[in-house]
């Protein structure tokens, strides 16, 4: 226990100031914010009736998205250092909830979290909010969740299935991140140099992170293969015969 | 034969690996201060180049960084709590 205690005392002692990835508030246009507020709408009111008729189906479901939106919210605020850039940034997390519950029910996850750091942690802003969701939260999940499904059709294993499905959150994050700050920054400027730019930009911090965002998702899924399976047949991960077969 | 099949493999991910790290310390250079995260490094700056800057946010939590210390504490007490009954969480269900 003592040195468990130590080494939480040495990583406290070695933090230091962390800034998020998320658009901070006032940089879009108010004409831009709103548009990408509107945007996200639908996606956020889909999710909540989906989120609803799944409880309804089985309401243990409801602690399960809890605890998913607590696990992209750490996972979306922890800034990780990246030696190859200099800088820091952090994955996003939506790529293992949209696998888990679905895309719809991911993107309304993403949206509290960015809320709520928005609101006490100065990560993101209000009027940036439907942006950041957008690019979190409908990009990301649907970019994961479709990768996942397509690979597992092709007979990818689980493992590998993530990792790719991690991999293009990540990215599909940022890649829409980057359209949503060119098209609400350049003004009279072209869009496509300006995309390019930032994307650039973005390669040497968030090419390493995709990695390690889609080995936490990776490594997520198989860890739940391997302890509660059950709960990915519940959640429609796996089939009823894939399990049979674990077993 | 499966020598050479390994061979190529080796060849191929030779092929990925070294344009990606070229890659990467070509693109060093665009991280402006250490350890800044990216929306300074990238989104604030490129934006700032356009003539948008960020403003303060609608709740400042001024000393965001002792936020920060105050999440980071409530999160390893909370990861000691997981590890501490680590058995119990990851035990297989009967």
């Amino acid at each position: 226990m003592g040195r468990i205690l130590s080494i939480a005392i040495l990583c406290l002692l070695s933090a230091t100031p962390a800034f998020a990835m998320h658009i901070s508030e006032g940089i879009l246009p108010f004409s831009w914010a709103l548009f990408w507020y509107l945007a996200v709408v639908p996606f956020v009111a889909l999710g909540v009736r989906r989120l609803n008729a799944l409880s309804r189906e089985d309401l243990a479901l409801k602690p399960l998205v809890g605890l998913l939106a607590a696990v992209v919210f750490i996972i979306s605020c922890m800034p990780i250092p990246v030696p190859t850039a200099g800088t820091c940034s952090h994955p996003c997390g939506t790529g293992v909830a949209a696998i888990l519950v679905g895309p719809l029910v991911s993107v309304v996850i993403a949206a509290v979290a960015l809320l709520i750091q928005a609101l006490f942690l100065a990560h993101g802003g209000l009027s940036t909010l439907g942006a950041n969701t957008f690019s979190m939260g409908v990009v990301g999940s649907f970019a994961g969740w479709l990768a996942f499904h397509g690979l597992r059709h092709m007979g990818g294993s689980l493992a590998l299935s993530g990792f790719i499905a991690g991999l293009l959150a990540d990215w599909g994050t940022y890649a829409a991140t980057s359209l949503i700050l060119a098209s609400g920054i350049r003004g009279d400027a072209p869009l496509l140099p300006l995309f390019v730019k930032v994307v650039v930009a973005f390669i040497p911090t968030q090419l390493p992170l995709g990695i390690l965002e889609s080995v936490i998702t990776a490594g997520m899924l198989t860890l739940l293969y391997k302890k509660r399976p059950d709960l990915l047949v519940r959640m429609k991960v796996i089939s009823e015969r894939e399990l049979q077969s674990h077993a | 034969m499966p020598e050479r099949k390994r061979k190529w493999k080796i060849l191929l991910v030779l092929m990925i690996i070294l344009p990606t790290l070229l890659f990467v310390v070509y693109f060093f250079s665009l991280a402006p201060m250490p350890w800044t995260g990216v929306d300074e490094a990238v989104v604030q700056k490129i934006a700032k180049e356009h003539g948008r800057e960020a403003v303060a946010p609608l709740i400042n939590p001024g000393s965001g960084d002792l936020l920060l210390f105050v999440f980071l504490v409530a999160g390893a007490v909370g990861g000691f709590v997981a590890g501490y009954c680590w058995r119990d969480l990851v035990k297989k269900k009967e």
